[in-house]
């Protein structure tokens, strides 16, 4: 069966972003850009499924500026088959994302969609729920497994009580957690090969949505600074300070 | 102006974070009606019908929302939901499973895990893992939208005298079935909602370490949680991670066993009202955000907590 997975470029996980002194915008200038960490997972989701011989092709998709061929590159030197840019300069919020993965997903007709449950910048953990009732597939969000058995996949959901499995019919959106599986890294040989694959590009206006933003951000700002308190000396003085001091024990 | 909100609940009682999700509501402000979409759930129901503030419950009882698939709770929230002018739901695993399907069947934006209602249309919520706050304005006709729970002081769960109205529609999607769940059983109170929080990370070494913040946490009324660290290497499960993509928690007093103090953690506890980091490492960035620090090895500070309590 086929796969298509979702890859979004997003701020490296490591950098500490802060925003512009005006509050126009987050100051992304020379910051180091990255596959959003759940996106790694669900490519190697979709990899691991391949080697297993239940997947037999799997298409990464990026929506964004031309840049987002980097992040394709990057899935396809972990194994993906083929990429598909949808580039535009707009940013595209996740309702619009959501169309224009319904549109690739009409012309590629997929079995599964692999998303990472969240990007680690908009942190909005919307776009694989938005495809799934767009496309009226079943949905496993927040998945540690993932079990293709015939015509259904069984999926171990995340929840806040504990883990929760649902057997749903596919074709089926899949959204992933963190510890569904570890991401190999690329090899080099493999990072070569990726130069080779297909990569095809198209637009929303090819693809026919209309990607106008229904939220507009009016300002951004840096959250309330916390005040580093003090160190104390020892475990007496600790329990002296939470008892008088602070009054919370 | 009329707001729905999908209630977090067992089908047996309602959750707390139904209660912050009404206290959001209040402040957008408008009428007020809780959807409880589940099986059996009448006494669920009765409970909703009592939250202050609330004046009408709806009930969808049906087989089909038994375990609230997102596949059939969804197309209710959006038959009822279109009549609305807001629907809320607490950012809980169930709300975020669920209503962005909704919304998009409404062909409308969500609005993700506010922390302030600023006006009618615009909100403040984080991102980057709360290191940017973003102000957002939605012109969308009905705004969705999710709750952090901890930005919102619950309303009372009493005092309130609502409608009760059964809803008849019965939507089953008919792709996906319940097949079963595993709910961490504990005596503690839960994360997201005790006033004292005890975490350990990856420091802990291993799962039976952990023993120590279980007992320092029952003398201090405390529930358990930990760091990504410490999920990932198996020493407890995966309901006690708080951060970024964990738990968001905000208690009156939190504690930091054995936790470096990564962004992702800190933008789970960062808004707790106190803050207590313990670890061997002075320079650890914990230490940067807490209110008291104590520079020690937990092996022997821990003990010495536990038994000067
Ligand atoms: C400071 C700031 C200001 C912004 N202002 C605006 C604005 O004014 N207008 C506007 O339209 N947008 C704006 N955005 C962008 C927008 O808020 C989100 O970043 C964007 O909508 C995507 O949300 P998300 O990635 O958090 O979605 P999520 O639902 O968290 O993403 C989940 C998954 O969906 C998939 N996915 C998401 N995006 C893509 C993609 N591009 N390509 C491929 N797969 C993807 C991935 O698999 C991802 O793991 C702004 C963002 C920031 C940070
Ligand atoms: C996409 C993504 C999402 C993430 N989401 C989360 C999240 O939601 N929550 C989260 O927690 N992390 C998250 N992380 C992981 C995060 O980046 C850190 O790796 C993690 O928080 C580190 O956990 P830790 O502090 O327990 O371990 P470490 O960073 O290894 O720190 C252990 C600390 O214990 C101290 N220590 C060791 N032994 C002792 C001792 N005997 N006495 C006292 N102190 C001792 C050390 O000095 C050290 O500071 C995420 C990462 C990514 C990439």
């Amino acid at each position: 069966m086929k796969v298509l997975v979702a890859v979004k470029r997003v701020v490296d996980y490591n950098v500490k972003v802060r925003p512009k002194s005006d509050g126009t915008g987050v100051d992304l200038n020379n910051v180091k850009m990255a596959i959003n960490p759940f996106c790694e997972i669900a490519i190697e989701e979709a990899v691991r499924l391949k080697e297993k011989g239940v997947v037999t092709e799997i298409v990464a998709v990026s929506i964004g500026a031309k840049v987002c061929q980097e992040q394709i590159r990057t899935a396809l030197a972990l194994g993906a088959d083929r990429g598909i840019l949808v580039e535009t300069d707009v940013e595209v919020q996740p309702l619009a994302i959501a169309k224009l993965l319904k549109a690739v997903v009409d012309k590629e007709e997929p079995k599964m969609v692999i998303l990472g449950k969240q990007a680690i910048d908009g942190d909005n953990n919307q776009t694989g729920q938005m495809l799934a009732a767009l496309t009226g597939m079943s949905q496993g969000t927040f998945a540690s497994e993932v079990v293709v058995e015939g015509d259904t996949v069984t999926v171990t959901r995340e929840v806040d009580s504990g883990s929760q499995v649902v057997k749903l019919n596919l074709p089926a959106v899949v959204t992933t957690d963190l510890r569904l599986n570890e991401p190999r890294y690329a090899s080099l040989p493999n990072i070569m090969k990726a130069k080779k694959k297909p990569l095809d590009t198209m637009t929303p206006e090819d693809l026919g949505v209309d990607v106008t933003p229904r939220v507009t951000t009016l300002k951004v700002e840096p959250p309330a600074e916390r005040q580093a308190g003090i160190k104390v000396a020892d475990v007496a003085e600790l329990v002296d300070k939470l008892k008088n001091e602070a009054k919370v024990i | 102006m009329s707001i729905l909100i999908l209630a977090e609940h067992d089908n047996a009682s309602i959750k707390g974070a139904t209660l912050n999700t009404v206290a959001a509501a209040k402040a957008i402000g408008g009428d007020i009606t809780v959807l409880v979409a589940g099986e059996a759930c009448g006494a669920a129901a009765e409970a909703a019908a009592k939250i202050e503030g609330v004046s009408k419950v709806l009930v969808a009882d049906n087989a089909a929302y038994g375990h609230q698939l997102a596949e059939n709770v969804s197309l209710l929230v959006a038959e009822l939901g279109k009549d609305y002018a807001y629907i809320l739901a607490p950012a809980t695993t169930n709300g975020k499973n669920t209503l962005p399907r909704a919304a998009a069947l409404l062909d409308v934006a969500q609005i993700s895990e506010i922390i302030s209602v600023e006006s009618a249309d615009t909100f403040k919520r984080p991102i980057y893992a709360g290191n940017v706050i973003a102000t957002v304005q939605s012109s969308d006709a009905i705004k969705v939208i999710t709750v952090r729970t901890t930005a919102f002081d619950a309303v009372a769960a009493e005092g309130g005298s609502a409608s009760v109205e059964a809803v008849a529609s019965a939507h089953d999607a008919g792709n996906s079935s319940y097949v079963r769940e595993e709910v961490a059983k504990s005596d503690r109170p839960e994360l997201t909602a005790a006033s004292i929080v005890v975490s350990g990370g990856r420091g802990m070494q291993n799962g039976d370490n952990f023993a120590m913040l279980y007992s320092l946490a029952d003398k201090l009324g405390a529930a358990v949680g930990a760091s990504r660290a410490a999920v990932d290497a198996g020493f407890v499960p995966n309901d006690m991670q708080v951060g970024q993509t964990g738990k968001i928690v905000a208690p009156g007093l939190y504690i930091a066993v054995g936790i470096s103090g990564a962004i992702q953690h800190l933008a789970g506890m960062k808004d707790s009202k106190v803050i207590v980091a313990i670890n061997k490492d002075e320079d650890a960035p914990i230490f940067q955000v807490a209110d008291y620090g104590l520079v020690a090895d937990l092996f022997d500070a821990v003990p010495e907590l536990d038994s000067s309590l």
